[in-house]
């Protein structure tokens, strides 16, 4: 099962490749990682999904949280929360395919943010899964470039 | 006063307590060891390679309870020091590692003798840092000796540039106490869990204690032997548990394992109820883990969440100091009826009188077990005794009983050969009155012979046990076993003379080829107080190490020496290797 974990941590150099390489250590997936400051400076907030049964989803909170620069891990799929990711998506437009791309984007409540002779820059933002629903929807050899953040996430609770 | 970071670094050294440091200068610590020459409180050891250093402060530190210190110069000198780190991280030694690095300007430029220290030793440190102000020594340090010595223990590393060494400030203040956000130490389980675990345990029928190293590094002794006697249930310990529990009392059914006793795997693998103290399941202990303790109600005491249902899921857990938790069980024990377990020792009698530890001797060969019985009764089994890695480490294991902790010093978890002897020379420095013996054989003892200088310059005789059969013997008996009687290179030709050898670095050898001289040599060799003295042992070319459960089976498919015959593996046996 697909897990969303957030991790709070030290804000000092060599805390990602503390995580990273224990992810690469022992053997554990990653699917997106982000990480970014907070609004406590000496903190960062490190966002991951992973794949997972129980037991290693278990066993990778008890690593994260044995890491001495870690100060919170919470899995948030066992928790009310909300996740969002963002993505960058270049299209080739033309002529007769542009009513139809068009479409899409409204459907997904996409963003065209530039436009070129002949692409589209689009952003989405939401759940991973509506990116990747956009990204079926629309024809595949439109696709030029995908850039996505990875999720980022909260607990709805304070 | 001003003081430069070296003294600050040696001044923070001392305010630990530090007394000992192992280590090997270098251009980028130069400054660090020239402030160590003003600081009489603190021996300097010169090994004569920096994995022994590591190795050395760890079997000071297993001896003694204490943190060791290393200290080594950038390059070479922190990757020669890797072994010997990731040694004691396997088996949570506390010790704090002090690496040169190349001048804060320099980092990153692939400048001379420079790697990324903190980068390499990441996986097999418990945490590193590397000092970028002259302002955070002190802390840094501080932080260094409290986590590798709380919670579970475990290898610190700090690297510090030498412009850092160099640069001067006004004070030194080092920190009383020091509180990190980010490390908090759980020292006592959850109240329910051991009212739960209280009821498990009074009402079993077959229980077994399991206890291992957690327990020796936990200081727990007296609590595990209260605890165990006052139900007087069977116990086994791991490798790295030895002597919390004394093997030669009527409650210790030795060590478990692949090459554990008869009875102890047959316990355990019959038991209703295993109570697993500061053990962490490893698969040399559980064999194949879909066989492990199938009837069993499992309750797991340890320090380490992580350790938790990592390779075994267990039904209750227990987080906390193994003291703390010991004391809280028994508390919780003291009002229950403890369910009538004479019908257990029934059966677990009738698989000691199967007798596995029994061997077979041969007329004009020296059998390696003997020579550890030998060992034992000449040192009243009253040494500190190391070993390296291998099958001589085995039967230090099995036949030489411990009845104290911290007389047994061996890498379990990564098995390193080489250990033996700079740990020794560690153990001897913590502990000079007692008698420290070294059981290694003629491929381990040779990755750290260098190390007899050492002994020589620093005066701390050790007894070199050298269980001498001319092969890799722990790889010879596998492939005797599993691949069809092909040695592939653990023959091992053109072996040095080791008398020569230990004469030539100022120490005794002796040569013993007879079993009748076992004892008369060892009783000489341990006369010699002062000396360092090296026994070459020739000893059964194709003994091997039983019982054994092979790769691949249970605790109740083990393999009795000279009576049942050794059936190759199948592949997930070979897999698991």
């Amino acid at each position: 099962m697909r897990h969303i974990i957030s991790v709070q941590l030290e804000n000092e150099s060599g805390a990602l490749s503390r995580v990273a390489g224990l992810f690469s250590a022992r053997g554990f997936n990653i699917e997106s990682l982000t990480v970014a400051p907070t609004n406590d400076s000496t903190l960062s907030r490190m966002t991951i999904v992973s794949v997972g049964d129980d037991n290693i989803i278990d066993q990778i909170v008890k690593q994260l949280n044995k890491l001495v620069d870690v100060v919170t891990v919470i899995d948030l799929t066992s928790t009310d929360h909300i996740e969002r990711e963002l993505a960058l998506i270049k299209v080739d437009v033309n002529p007769n395919t542009q009513a139809d791309m068009d479409k899409h984007i409204d459907e997904y409540a996409g963003k065209i943010i530039d436009v070129s002779e002949d692409t589209y820059t689009v952003e989405i933002a939401g759940q991973s899964r509506r990116i990747n629903d956009f990204l079926s929807a629309i024809d595949a050899s439109e696709i030029l470039e995908v850039s996505r953040t990875g999720v980022t996430g909260v607990c709805n609770k304070r | 006063m001003k003081l430069n970071g070296a003294q600050i670094l040696v001044n923070s050294l001392e305010k630990e307590g530090v007394e000992h440091i192992f280590g090997y200068p270098g251009g980028a610590v130069l400054h660090i060891y020239d402030a160590l020459e003003f600081k009489d409180s603190i021996t300097h050891v010169l090994v004569r390679h920096e994995q022994a250093a590591a190795h050395a402060a760890d079997g000071y530190s297993r001896a003694s309870g204490k943190p060791g210190v290393v200290l080594v110069t950038s390059g070479p000198g922190l990757t020669n020091a890797v072994t010997g780190i990731a040694t004691a991280y396997m088996d949570s030694i506390p010790m704090v590692v002090i690496s040169g690095q190349v001048p804060s300007a320099l980092i990153g430029n692939d400048a001379f003798q420079e790697v990324d220290a903190v980068g390499i030793t990441r996986s097999c440190v418990k945490h590193n840092f590397l000092v970028k102000d002259i302002n955070k020594i002190a802390e840094t340090i501080k932080k260094a000796f409290h986590i590798a010595t709380t919670g579970r223990p475990g290898p610190v590393l700090i690297d510090i540039p030498k412009d850092i060494t160099i640069a001067e400030v006004e004070d030194f203040a080092y920190p009383d106490t020091i509180d990190m956000r980010s490390y908090q130490i759980v020292s006592d389980a959850n109240s329910n869990e051991i009212n739960k675990a209280a009821n498990i345990i009074s009402a079993a029928e077959r229980p077994i204690i399991y206890s291992g190293g957690g327990t020796v590094i936990g200081n727990a002794r007296d609590e595990l032997r209260e605890f165990t006697r006052s139900l007087g249930f069977p116990i086994t310990q791991t490798l790295m548990g030895l002597g919390a529990y004394p093997a030669t009392d009527k409650l210790s059914l030795g060590m478990l394992g692949m090459h554990g006793t008869y009875e102890a795997n047959m316990a355990m693998h019959d038991s209703d109820c295993v109570i697993a103290v500061g053990a962490r399941f490893d698969d040399r202990v559980t064999a194949n883990i879909d066989k492990f303790c199938p009837k069993a109600k499992i309750i797991h005491i340890d320090i380490d969440p992580a350790s938790i249902s990592k390779n075994v899921a267990v039904d209750i857990a227990l987080v906390g100091e193994v003291k703390s938790v010991l004391n809280d069980l028994m508390s919780a024990l003291k009002d229950k009826n403890i369910q009538d377990v004479s019908n257990w020792w029934k059966t677990i009698d009738e698989w000691r009188a199967v007798n596995s530890l029994a061997y077979q001797r041969k007329e004009g060969v020296i059998k390696p077990q003997s020579v550890i019985e030998a060992l034992y009764e000449v040192t009243g089994g009253n040494a500190i005794v190391t070993s390296d890695v291998g099958q001589h480490q085995m039967w230090a294991a099995q036949y030489y009983q411990f009845d104290e902790p911290r007389r047994w010093i061996n890498s379990g978890g990564l098995g390193t050969m080489g250990f033996g002897l700079p740990a020794a020379m560690g153990a001897k420095m913590a502990i000079p009155d007692m008698d420290v013996a070294c059981v290694t054989g003629e491929g381990s003892i040779q990755m750290m012979t260098q190390e007899l200088s050492t002994m020589l310059q620093y005066a701390t005789p050790v007894k070199v046990v050298n269980l001498n059969n001319s092969y890799l013997g722990m790889v010879r008996q596998w492939q005797e076993f599993f691949y069809e009687k092909r040695y592939a290179m653990s023959y091992m030709d053109a072996l040095p003379d080791f008398v020569k050898l230990a004469e030539s670095y100022g120490h005794v050898g002796m040569l013993v080829e007879k079993e009748s001289d076992l004892v008369p040599a060892l009783t000489e060799a341990f006369n010699m107080k002062d000396r360092t003295v090296f026994l070459d042992i020739i000893t059964d070319h194709t003994e091997n190490v039983f019982p054994m459960i092979p790769s691949g089976a249970g605790h109740n498919e083990m393999l009795l020496g000279g009576r049942d015959e050794m059936k190759s593996t199948n592949d997930e046996g070979l897999n698991l290797v």
